[in-house]
């Protein structure tokens, strides 16, 4: 053997005793999710030494990314139809799908003050605008479609609607102040425990149904065992101490 | 029946909105052009890049500040509200701004080539001949810039009906109100309602073909920019 | 210069300063007549009957039409264009392309009030000849057709003043000549003062009565068509077109030789058949390169034309190898443009009395 040869054998065994150690481990996350990801991640590979390789984007991008191979291994959707969808098509792991978070539904105000903890400033329908996310696309939206009607107040509030292509452009509209109050993810006002800003009611969970967010271990990643920790952390204490201060129910 | 009457109601706000978005930019921007193929201001540089912005700018970008100033809390909000207009966002009459913020380009631009191209001459010769400024620009401007002004009005009306982000931005999606043609076939697309969104999107295929069809074959209708 | 100057003159001053480009004229004119404004490209010309019409701004102006003020740049007064009654030529016709003739010639006429209109449709229509014209689209008339729409466009305005930017320097030879034979009906047949804008000579020649000669934004000489051009002090302006013009009377035709006999104060010339009557005036030109000089009167030569001439003085010519003489042939100054070296041979000093050898005459008309 000449010196190249044996200087790329060591190199490739080196590879493979790294590999062995800290491996990667490519994953899609529904954008809503980011910021409890972003935390969780640097946890995971902190304590595991595996490296998280994290894109973001909306799960109907991500979905049909996948469909067109891209090289995801986990993908931790922001509804439980997209991950059924993929298992139903045979693209993931059989049996690996899971809830990581149960998403929760808050009516929220830019306005301190404006809306009370019991969500009568929704009977008292003194507001010009109702900010919701599109009901037809979105689970959020969905469930404050859900919300209206067992509060009867469906056809009251109707022409006061303003529906936001997604939830974050629904919490966009409460935000900016141009919608009074709307029903937005509880993530996206809440951290550690309490409400960032404004004013909000905690919508009861008897009032909508789940807004689960499944995840699953995509065929790409099989035999990952980077891929695999990452799932199993994702179940663990820690994770779900990370998830519950962002405001899902894990 | 293949469509909807919430489809029908979005084809004809679309109408509406286009027409009335034209109309009012040809009012805006007839003025701003003609200062704009006139002036030798320092300021000409500036306020036609302004004028191209939406030209480059997603329309989100757009639709965002346009959200935040006509808010409660925005400038442009603050002022509606002590008119006694309350604000804009998810009103017609907002849509109608930001369509105008975001179709400007498209009329300006031809209209200001126009402009340029009829020179410094026929109005000299009209003010020889006694024509006042104002006489001039509406017995010659006018005639010669029509070529300028029939592609203003179209590839204004046409960009308006094609607008989407920014109606998506601030409209809010209330149908009769705000809700276009374009959100509409967002909306059968996001719920996968695919027989109802191929209608409305062939529609705009076929619309959008024949405006530019009448631009391209008029021969004398140049689209105004490139 | 502020107090208002007798009727009947045009009072104007500008001075205006452009990058590369200065103008300051300070010009008296006649109130009536052809004044041309003469001289080479980038000379002024233009620049100053814009100033006139009110097109272009001078910072330092004075300008006042027979009696009328249109710009005192120390009142701050300025007319706008389109209030000065004027009417401006421009060099292309420029007629609005939407518009028939007949439109472009009452565009002008609308917009003066009928009390202050002076000029006759008809008139004018039958002067530049357009009767057949009218109903055309100005992109179905021939250029010279073009520049005699817009000439009846300008004058259908009824203008105390008319203003004309080389009105035939984008014509051919033969479209010049189709109309300038309206130009000459122009100003013999309507009062109006005109300022003529040319750098060709020969139009200059045929066609002012007063002369305006610029260089370089400066005015370098003004004064009667006659006088001006026979100066000697001008042969740089000139060059190679230096030359004067006769005014003159047919005295006579013999139709043997099929000739035309014109007397002028000092002589007479002989030229080709000319089918004016007697007693008819003709402008005629002779140019400086054209007239050769001889000590005495030459026998069997070629040349008919002789007159009897005394020198008044030499100057520099265009070229070092030339010299400029200028003669009074009896009453009618004369330009001769000889060799140096002729002019050392025959010892020619003013007071000389020689003959005059004119070999050519242009004709004006």
């Amino acid at each position: 053997m000449n010196t190249l040869s044996r200087l790329f054998v060591a190199l490739g065994a080196g590879l493979l005793a790294c590999s062995a150690q800290a491996a990667e481990v490519t994953i899609a996350v529904a954008a809503n999710f980011t910021a409890p990801i972003k935390e969780i991640a640097e946890a995971f590979e902190k304590e595991t030494g595996h490296k998280v390789v994290t894109s973001l984007g909306p799960t109907g991008g991500l979905y049909t990314q996948i469909k067109n191979g891209a090289p995801f291994e986990v993908f931790l959707s922001a509804d439980d139809s997209t991950p059924a969808k993929l298992e139903s098509e045979g693209e993931i792991v059989p049996g690996s799908r899971f809830t990581y978070a149960i998403g929760k539904l808050v009516l929220w105000s830019a306005q301190p003050g404006y809306v009370d903890e019991q969500g009568e400033t929704l009977q008292r329908n003194d507001f010009k605008h109702l900010s919701i996310a599109n009901p037809k696309t979105a689970p959020y939206g969905l469930a404050a479609t859900q919300v209206l009607d067992k509060l009867g107040l469906s056809e009251a509030v109707r022409p006061k609607l303003v529906e936001g292509s997604n939830i974050t452009q629904a919490y966009q509209f409460v935000a900016t102040g141009n919608a009074e109050l709307g029903f937005v993810a509880l993530s996206q006002v809440y951290k550690d425990g309490e409400i960032t800003e404004g004013s909000a009611w905690m919508v009861p969970d008897d009032m909508y149904e789940p807004i689960r967010q499944d995840a699953v271990l995509l065929k790409k990643g099989a035999g990952n065992p980077a891929a695999q920790a990452l799932v199993d952390y994702l179940k663990g204490p820690q994770a779900a101490k990370v998830i519950a201060a962002y405001g899902y129910e894990s | 029946m293949p469509l909807s009457t919430h489809d029908i109601a979005a084809i004809r706000l679309t109408l509406e909105l286009a027409s009335l978005t034209t109309l009012l930019l040809l009012l805006i921007g007839t003025p701003i052009a003609w200062w704009l193929a006139r002036t030798r201001s320092r300021l000409k540089g500036p306020v036609g890049a302004v004028v191209a912005l939406p030209l480059v700018l997603p329309p989100t970008v757009l639709g965002f500040y346009l959200l935040v100033t006509m808010g409660p809390h925005g400038p442009v909000g603050q002022f509606t509200q002590s008119l006694g207009l309350g604000t804009l966002p998810f009103t017609f009459a907002g849509l109608v701004v930001g369509s105008v913020f975001y179709s400007m380009p498209f009329v300006v631009q031809p209209l200001q080539n126009a402009f340029e191209a009829i020179g410094e001459r026929p109005l000299e010769v009209a003010a020889t001949l006694r024509a006042s400024p104002w006489d001039t620009f509406f017995s010659v401007v006018l005639p010669l810039a029509k070529p300028g002004f029939v592609t203003a009005s179209i590839l204004g009306f046409a960009h308006t009906v094609g607008e989407f982000g920014v109606v998506l931005m601030i409209g809010g999606n209330i149908p009769g109100v705000t809700r276009t043609v374009s959100v509409q076939i967002f909306d059968h697309v996001e719920a996968m309602e695919y027989a109802q969104a191929h209608w409305l999107a062939g529609g705009m295929v076929v619309f959008s073909f024949f405006v530019l069809l009448a631009l391209y074959s008029g021969r004398r209708f140049k689209p105004g920019f490139n | 210069m502020t107090d208002s100057s007798p009727a009947g003159q045009i009072l104007a001053r500008f001075h205006l300063a452009w990058p590369g480009f200065e103008l300051d004229v300070d010009l008296t004119l006649p109130g009536r007549g052809v004044t041309a404004l003469f001289g080479h490209s980038g000379s002024g010309k233009t620049t100053c009957l814009r100033c006139v019409a009110g097109l272009e701004r001078a910072s330092e102006a004075y300008l006042e039409v027979n009696g009328e003020r249109w710009q005192d740049s120390a009142t701050g007064l300025f007319v706008p264009a389109h209030k000065r009654a004027l009417g401006y030529v421009f060099q292309e016709a420029s007629l609005f392309p939407h518009l028939s003739a007949r439109r472009n010639l009452e565009y002008g006429l609308r917009r003066v009030k009928a009390a202050q209109r002076r000029v006759d449709w008809d008139h004018v229509v039958k002067l530049l000849g357009i009767e057949h014209l009218l109903d055309r689209l100005p992109g179905r008339l021939s250029g010279g057709e073009r520049q005699r729409v817009g000439i009846a466009r300008a004058l259908l305005t009824s203008p105390r003043l008319l203003l004309m930017d080389e009105p035939l320097a984008a014509l051919d030879l033969k479209r010049k000549n189709e109309i300038l034979p309206y130009l000459e009906r122009l100003r013999e047949e309507l009062d109006i003062p005109v300022l003529y804008v040319s750098h060709s000579p020969d139009e200059v020649a045929r066609l002012a009565d007063h002369v305006v000669l610029l260089d370089q934004g400066k005015t370098i000489a003004q004064g009667g068509l006659r006088e001006t051009l026979a100066r000697l002090d001008l042969p740089t302006a000139l060059g190679e077109d230096a030359g004067v013009v006769v005014e003159s009377v047919v005295a006579g035709h013999d139709d043997v030789y099929h000739l035309t006999r014109l007397t002028f104060p000092g002589g007479e010339v002989l030229v080709a058949r000319r089918p004016e009557a007697i007693g008819q005036r003709l402008r005629f030109r002779v140019h400086a390169r054209d007239v050769s000089l001889a000590l005495e009167r030459a026998e069997g030569s070629s040349i008919t034309n002789l007159l009897p001439a005394r020198v008044e003085a030499l100057a520099a010519a265009d070229t070092p190898a030339h010299v400029l003489v200028r003669l009074d042939a009896g009453g009618t100054p004369l330009l001769a443009r000889i060799t140096r070296r002729s002019a050392d041979q025959l010892g020619i000093a003013p007071g000389l009395p020689l003959w005059a050898q004119i070999k050519a005459v242009a004709l004006l008309g």
